[in-house]
């Protein structure tokens, strides 16, 4: 048996000499100094296969485009066996792989394995920082929900504040139009497509030049007998792939990673966070205002990748042993305070969530205050299945927002579009338009309006009687003519208290034959089918006496 | 280099070592992955529910008509209604509905009257009245779905294969 396996991998590696390039590859020699420190490009590597590997798996059930994204997110979390796991390791994959990027660069500048002949493979390093960047900036937009929308219309802002080509950066990034399918699709490409095979070509050459110059020795090492990276290096480069993947198991497994609502370009109170390796850049904004903003958008920002990449040109020494390199340790080690007092600025100067809308005029809790234009709009509401995508008050979470909290912030235009044509107001939405008439779309925006914290459960709990006379009150336009809880013109008798005046059956014979009272009332008849006359008559008797 | 019989054991230790970690590390890839890309079917609701297909009351006896109806359909992370057919024929005392879809292939078939059967234009099988295979390659009769009436309205249930003795 194993004479077999020996002559097909024997006949394999003669046609076409796989087993040798892998046993160059194993059995590369290493210096003497190498050890744990210099498992962190290896890691990287591993991650970026973790990266590639849920990245196909997600794309399989993912739909690129704004709105199905979130969908088919949600499917793929909730639905899809595993669906969560593997989106938790995508997710947390990515913010490990920036910790291991800049763990190996640190370790290379602390040991200052940057020197001369390893310049240029240094470079390639700094590519590879800023594609890892690329993939964390691209990628956080793929979720289509608020936060993804958010962020990268800040993104989008920032890219165009870029003298000379901010335009045109603007005009590839797909968001001259502001943020929406251009961008998307162009983020979607950049992630799935360009990045990857970019970094696979910057990774190789990297690689490349590393086994070119082989693993850099510490002084001490020079001139004793060399190494072989299998299996003493392997093994410590595989027990430290090992703790990063339990680690990151672990972090998919129970921190879920939240997917928020869906984009809402309307949420003018949503407050936009980068992704915490971003939050820095994010911190250094606020300190220059006006026209100074480019400094910290861009120039700073670039002016630290040119000095990144000059790194090997100005620190000319001799390799000296790591003990001796006090200067690089001081120069990390401010860089990297730096960096963690605006991250945390950043944190800590983030707001809380703004807690709910402000409370407004009179909000009645009783159905019987409601003009009979609001509480149609409550019935529109229940016919249209408004219900499917909103609570009223707090519930179970529904796709869309729950409305007591966040309708007062629209404006009236708003919600009109929204109502006519959920999907115009918020790309995405996968409910058809509706062929509401003027009429209708007043009456929800009025009821919704009307919303707040506190009414909003006693609001949610009409009875249907009273939608359904509601809504014949306005097809009759009754308002024309009568004042409802002080709404509508006054040229007939008010109707609140005409429930105490009169009978029901007055009330009802009125409404067949009104002349039959009064030979001089200019009100048409109105025989309602039973159900509708009997909606009526409770209505009116509903009514509260008197309103002010 | 090598030859001392403790560097050879850690050497040992090493690959036994590398080749655990890294069968650990795929292993618990591959399981997500594979309950990822084969979920089970536990979870869609395909087929489930009932489809009102229409008035069949004018429905003449014997004589197999398409009925046209609007179904809902999950299809991942979308439902969508959909136009749907089938193929409804009253007989005596009972009313079939055939799932549009030939047995052999897929392919949609019609009702010849002329020859008293239906016909696959793909690869010419043929189907009697009640579905039974009468020629070609069709392996098995016409499937069926599962029918109930509230008054003259027909209710289609889930498309149902029925064995090879046929439904007589």
């Amino acid at each position: 048996m194993r004479d077999l396996i020996r002559r097909i991998l024997d006949w394999v590696d003669h046609r076409t000499g796989f087993e040798t390039a892998v046993k160059n590859f194993l059995y590369e020699d290493i210096p003497a100094s190498s050890g744990w420190h210099q498992v962190f490009g290896s890691v990287a590597l591993f991650l970026f296969f973790v990266q590639a590997f849920t990245g196909v798996l997600l794309a399989f059930n993912y739909a690129p485009q704004p709105g199905d994204a979130y969908h088919s997110l949600q499917y793929i979390v909730n639905e899809i066996t595993g669906g969560r796991l593997i989106r938790g390791l995508h997710h947390w994959g990515s913010s490990l792989m920036v910790v291991v990027v800049g763990l190996h660069m640190i370790q290379v500048a602390l040991w200052g394995a940057y020197k001369k002949p390893r310049e240029a493979t240094w470079i390639l390093g700094v590519l590879l920082l800023l594609l890892v960047l690329a993939f964390g900036l691209t990628g956080y937009l793929l979720p289509w929900d608020n936060r993804a929308y958010w962020a990268t219309v800040v993104t989008i802002q920032i890219a165009g504040l870029a003298p000379l080509f901010g335009e045109y950066l603007v005009e590839f990034l797909g968001g001259t139009e502001g943020v929406g399918v251009s961008t998307f699709t162009r983020f979607y490409t950049l992630h799935v497509l360009m990045l990857p095979a970019l970094t696979v070509l910057v990774m190789m050459l990297h690689i490349h030049l590393v086994r070119k110059h082989g693993v850099t020795p510490s002084p001490r090492a020079i001139g004793k007998p060399k190494k072989k990276f299998y299996p003493g290096q392997a093994f410590k480069d595989l027990m430290a792939f090992f703790a990063v993947f339990v680690l990151l198991f672990v972090l998919a497994a129970t921190v879920d990673v939240p997917l928020e609502r869906l984009a809402d370009p309307s949420d003018s109170t949503y407050v936009p966070r980068p992704e915490w390796y971003f939050l820095f850049l994010f911190q250094m904004l606020k300190f220059f205002e006006g026209r100074w903003e480019v400094v910290g958008a861009v120039i700073l920002p670039t002016l630290a990748v040119l000095a990144l990449l000059a790194v090997p040109f100005l620190d000319r020494a001799k390799v000296k042993r790591i003990q001796q390199r006090t200067l690089a340790f001081a120069v990390v080690g401010v860089v990297l305070a730096g960096w963690l007092a605006l991250t945390v600025a950043a944190d800590l100067t983030t707001p809380e969530p703004v807690a709910s809308a402000r409370e407004t005029s009179p909000a009645t809790a009783d159905w019987r205050l409601l003009t009979p234009v609001e509480l149609a709009g409550r019935a529109y509401f229940r016919r249209e299945k408004c219900a499917d995508c909103h609570n009223l008050a707090e519930g179970e979470p529904k796709m869309g927002p729950t409305l007591a909290t966040v309708s007062q912030r629209k404006p009236t235009e708003w919600l009109m579009a929204h109502f006519g044509n959920p999907s115009e107001a918020v790309p995405g939405n996968p409910r058809p338009a509706t062929a509401l008439s003027d009429e209708e779309l007043n009456g929800l925006a009025a009821f919704v309006l009307k919303l707040t914290p506190t009414n909003a459960a006693a609001l949610e709990a009409v009875p249907p009687y009273a939608m359904r006379a509601a809504v014949i009150y306005q097809e009759s336009q009754c308002g024309a003519c009568h004042v409802v809880n002080g709404s509508g013109e006054e040229s007939g008798p008010p109707l609140n208290g005409v429930g105490q005046r009169r009978t029901a059956e007055w009330l009802e014979e009125h409404f067949r034959d009104p002349q039959k009272f009064d030979p001089q009332s200019v009100m048409p008849p109105y025989d309602f089918p039973p159900d509708d006359m009997k909606a009526m008559v409770d209505y009116m008797e509903a009514l509260p006496p008197a309103f002010q | 280099m090598g030859k001392d019989p403790q560097s050879s054991s850690r050497r040992t230790f090493y690959q036994r070592m590398i080749y655990g970690v890294s069968s650990l590390i795929a292993t618990s890839l591959t399981i997500p992955a594979v309950g990822y890309l084969f979920p089970s079917r536990r979870k869609g609701n395909a087929g489930k529910g009932w489809t009102d297909a229409g008035d069949v009351s004018a429905l003449p006896l014997n004589e197999p008509r398409e009925l046209a109806f609007q179904r809902k359909r999950v299809d991942g992370w979308k439902t969508s209604t959909e136009r749907a057919t089938a193929w409804v024929v009253r007989t005596d005392g009972e009313l079939i509905a055939f799932s549009p879809r030939c047995t052999h292939l897929g392919c949609g078939y019609h009702w010849e009257t002329d020859n008293d059967r239906f016909v696959c234009p793909c690869h010419t099988s043929g189907f009697s009245i009640t579905g039974e295979v009468l020629e070609g390659p069709a392996p098995r009769p016409l499937d069926r779905f599962e029918t109930r009436t509230e008054g003259n309205r027909l209710w289609l249930g889930r498309v149902r294969p029925i064995p090879e003795n046929g439904g007589q």
